[in-house]
């Protein structure tokens, strides 16, 4: 699949809203831990983790969920698993 | 109306699901009641005949008033039905059953604000579901509206009394005694880890399904820690009913229950929490998750403290915490090695149970979180 970086950061944002509608994302420090601003419990990340796959077709493996803290370094990682498919 | 929960005196009904005449089985949901904690499918106790639907839209129902009236087995339900002054009721007629109005929660606190009648509401969301716009539309619409005599529930501060005289109740009237022990957990979390790994995101199992488990199954040790302190007197729970603690975005929680967790696998349990979580969250609970917990299980989890002493919701005489998980030098066999541990703690009734007992439920969490096989 091709995305480019802002159609990717689109697609977990949306996913991110799908659990946590109430999310101002002009406030989330896209540098900082994200779950810890937003909230996101270990279910809720799953859930997110459910809408992505749906959204853009990656698996994140739990041994990879360390390089899902800030969603910048998420960003990255997806673009990163989207272009080595 | 029926208790869902220890603090809760009265409901405020929303609708009815079915219509007179229509067989209902035991366990359907056959109503929606508005409660300090959100709204709640009511679900029947019994099989029958739906004879008489009392309660009406909007109507404030103690706990313990008739709602409804079912013809059991071989009663006639329009003869029931046609008794005149059995009941201490306005008895309004029959209203003509609508379907079921969907609607979002937020929509439905919208409305109950504005005074909206959702009968009157046309939805315009997917699958005609009513958002807020459409309340706000129609109230928009609606001249001059007579003024509600109640002023509009405020659902934080709901909770936040609800939640107060729960927790009141509890310190005031059960002595509470608290133990604390580390579990160390690596070899169920690498056992769970290595699971997870081959199953799709959907089936994947959350660490907290795992504890549950073990705490359902450690509970068949010790089953004083599992029912009720009521007149006086401890009874039993029938089964391990978990009560699990949501946060709830916003503000205050809820501990529904999961049903007999010691009999679910782990996929089930699972799948079961799923959907609880989300049901909790989005305001749609059952009245049986509402009303059967026979003991809380409170996990702050990853965003949360290392240690939790909870504070038991009477009429239950336990309460379990599990912290958060943490990488700490562990001793094993004189080597000193890194390993994940957690903080599991046990608040429990001192007119129950005593230390030894709640120690020995906590020594059997920990040995059934060495053996994680098990626990599938």
């Amino acid at each position: 699949m091709s995305m480019n970086r802002d159609e990717v950061r689109k697609a977990l944002i949306d996913s991110i809203l799908a659990v946590a509608p109430e999310a101002d994302f002009a406030a989330v420090r896209p540098d900082r831990p994200v779950r810890d601003q937003l909230d996101i419990d270990s279910f809720d990340f799953l859930t997110i983790l459910e809408h992505l796959h749906e959204k853009i077709g990656v698996t994140v493996p739990e041994s990879d969920y360390g390089k899902m803290i800030t969603l910048d370094g998420s960003v990255d990682y997806l673009v990163r698993r989207l272009t080595a498919s | 109306m029926p208790s869902l929960g220890a603090d809760m005196e009265d409901g405020t009904f929303v609708q009815w699901n079915v219509q007179p005449g229509q067989d209902v089985a035991r366990g359907q949901v056959i109503c929606v009641v508005e409660t300090q904690k959100g709204a709640v499918d009511v679900e029947i106790w019994q099989a029958g005949t739906l004879a008489k639907l009392i309660a009406s839209s909007g109507e404030k129902i103690p706990v313990g008033q008739v709602m409804a009236l079912v013809a059991t087995e071989g009663e006639d339900w329009k003869a029931i039905a046609a008794q005149p002054g059995v009941l201490p009721s306005a008895a309004p007629a029959a209203p003509a059953t609508p379907p079921r109005v969907k609607i979002s929660p937020a929509a439905r606190r919208r409305a109950a604000e504005l005074g909206v009648d959702l009968a009157t509401v046309r939805p315009s969301g997917i699958e005609g579901a009513i958002s807020i716009a459409d309340v706000e539309g129609r109230k928009a619409a609606t001249p001059a509206p007579q003024r509600a005599m109640a002023e509009p529930p405020d659902r934080q501060a709901a909770m936040r009394d609800a939640i107060a005289a729960a927790m009141t109740r509890s310190k005031r009237e059960i002595p509470h005694y608290y133990l604390a022990t580390m579990i160390n957990i690596e070899r169920a979390v690498t056992w769970l880890e290595k699971r997870n790994a081959a199953l799709p995101i959907g089936e994947r199992a959350l660490f907290a399904a795992v504890e549950l488990k073990a705490v359902a199954l450690a509970l068949r040790e010790t089953p004083e820690l599992n029912g009720f302190y009521e007149r006086g007197a401890f009874r039993p729970g029938t089964g391990m009913h978990l009560g699990v603690a949501v946060s709830l975005r916003g503000g205050g929680l809820v501990a529904p229950a999961l049903h007999d967790v010691d009999k679910l696998s782990l996929a089930d349990l699972m799948a079961q929490l799923k959907d609880l979580l989300k049901r909790a969250r989005g305001g749609q609970l059952r009245s049986s998750e509402m009303a059967d917990p026979t003991i809380t299980v409170t996990n702050l989890g990853d965003l949360g403290v290392e240690t939790v002493f909870g504070v038991i919701f009477p009429p239950q005489v336990a309460l379990v915490g599990i912290g958060r998980s943490s990488v700490k030098p562990w001793v094993i066999d004189g080597t000193i090695v890194p390993a994940r541990v957690l903080h599991a703690t046990l608040s429990a009734d001192h007119r129950v149970s005593d230390g030894m007992r709640g120690a020995r439920f906590l020594a059997e969490l920990d040995r059934l979180l060495q053996q994680p096989e098990a626990l599938a």
